[in-house]
């Protein structure tokens, strides 16, 4: 085999390889999608996020708005504050109102918005005042057990 | 007869000590020819035409065995995965499964030993055959380092070829799987996508088992050039060390990888 046959062949190898490369990084590790959109950010304070984390989606009717880019503790109120990284294509009524849902009893947690009917609209670095805490599931099972002994030792 | 058994006890363990120095020799040998090699890689790659010409032996060449395993692996990985998760009714999860275990183990692994049976093999084999030959002697005498000439060249080959085989391979794999769970058994293909992306980072996924890759082509290139170019010149000699390293290149893989893994997943998702 002369030189530039096996020239040829390594270059083939490497540009496929490279391209491999790529496909891993967009396709299966989505690392530029929704990043580069055009978007603006909006705070939120929940007082629990349950298993909210880093880069969970925000849906609005289920659909993929955006994503969480920060979650901190607020030191005097003790709120978790969630900033928001929102898509410019999609705009909220200043009344809207965010909750923390998890998709099916396993599924991953995200962050809902509910639109409201306010004219105006949220703006870059605005707060979202009605939000609405994750629901622990064990807290709601020790309350509906408590529920029902409370109704059992009534109905004695 | 007491003097017979203190005579096969210090046996025993001068064979011990001496196993042992002998592991401790090599390790030392292999870091000399290591550093050998470092010193005459600018000398080997101002003749870059070399180093092209073994990405194409060794590099080239393994596509075939890495495209065609890489695809039925992913298609195998879909099929155990599906079955596992269909009874936590969880199948839209399947692309993430198989996207996980094959960009953080199975390609750099599988990939890894693939080709120091492929590639490695070869090379201890071809130099091996040159010092039977007399062909790196004769380099010698011409004023020709064959370290720069032979050595290195074959040695930045494998560590170039490596990730990009492993890329190959994790990308046939998804594709594999992507076959069998979306084509054939009938997952929703945006849920295959949409569950992978959302769970394969980029960073540190993707780019750890790039490392990996990089990290065990070194291992298996060096151990290759290494057990050549210290083979008995002779037919015996040359067959054994194509055994060697491909047995201490699959062992040095595997264990590199539990490193590795123990370094870089090391509190990850918590």
């Amino acid at each position: 085999m002369n030189r530039a046959a096996i020239d040829l062949w390594v270059g083939v190898f490497v540009a496929i390889g490279l391209g491999a490369i790529l496909f891993l990084a967009l396709k299966v590790g989505n690392l530029l999608t929704l990043d580069q959109a055009p978007s603006y950010h909006v705070e939120a304070s929940f007082d629990n996020i349950g298993g909210l984390k880093l880069r969970s989606p925000v849906k609005a009717a289920g659909v993929v708005v955006g994503r969480v880019e920060s979650i901190k503790l607020d030191p005097k109120t003790y709120a978790a504050v969630v900033t928001m990284r929102i898509d410019r294509d999609y705009s909220f009524s200043k009344d809207t109102i965010a909750s923390i849902n998890t998709s099916g009893l396993l599924g991953e947690v995200y962050i809902g918005l509910d639109a409201g009917g306010d004219t105006a609209m949220l703006k870059d670095g605005d707060h979202i005042a009605k939000t609405q805490s994750a629901v622990v599931i064990e807290k709601l099972i020790s309350q509906f057990l408590f529920d029902k002994a409370a109704q059992g030792g009534a109905g004695k | 007869m007491s003097s017979n058994t203190v005579s096969d006890l210090t046996q025993a363990l001068r064979r011990i000590g001496g196993t042992v120095t002998g592991g401790v020799e090599r390790l030392g040998y292999m870091a000399r020819f290591l550093g050998a090699i470092l010193w005459q890689t600018p000398m080997a790659l101002r003749r870059l035409h070399l180093t092209v010409r073994e990405i194409y032996f060794s590099g080239v060449l393994s596509l075939v065995i890495i495209l065609m395993s890489g695809l039925f692996v992913g298609m195998v990985l879909a099929l155990q995965g599906y079955e596992v998760l269909r009874r936590y009714g969880a199948q839209e999860q399947l692309g993430l499964v198989v996207a996980l275990s094959l960009v953080r183990e199975l390609a750099p692994v599988i990939g890894g030993l693939l080709f120091a049976s492929r590639a490695g093999s070869a090379i201890t084999a071809e130099i091996g055959l040159m010092k039977a030959t007399e062909q790196l002697s004769a380099m010698e005498m011409m004023a020709v380092d064959p370290i720069a000439r032979v050595i290195a060249p074959r040695f930045w080959a494998g560590i170039i070829s490596m990730p990009l085989l492993v890329a190959l391979f994790s990308a046939l794999g998804i594709f594999g799987g992507y076959l069998i769970g979306v084509r054939m058994i009938g997952i929703d293909a945006g849920a295959f996508w949409g569950q992978m992306q959302a769970g394969v980072k980029f960073w540190p996924d993707i780019t750890n088992g790039i490392i990996k890759s990089v990290v065990f082509g070194a291992a298996v290139s060096l151990i290759a050039v290494l057990e050549g170019y210290d083979a008995k010149p002779t037919a015996e000699g040359v067959s054994s060390a194509t055994t060697r390293t491909v047995v201490i290149s699959s062992l040095a893989i595997l264990a590199l990888d539990f490193v590795l893994t123990a370094f870089m997943f090391r509190g990850v998702g918590l």
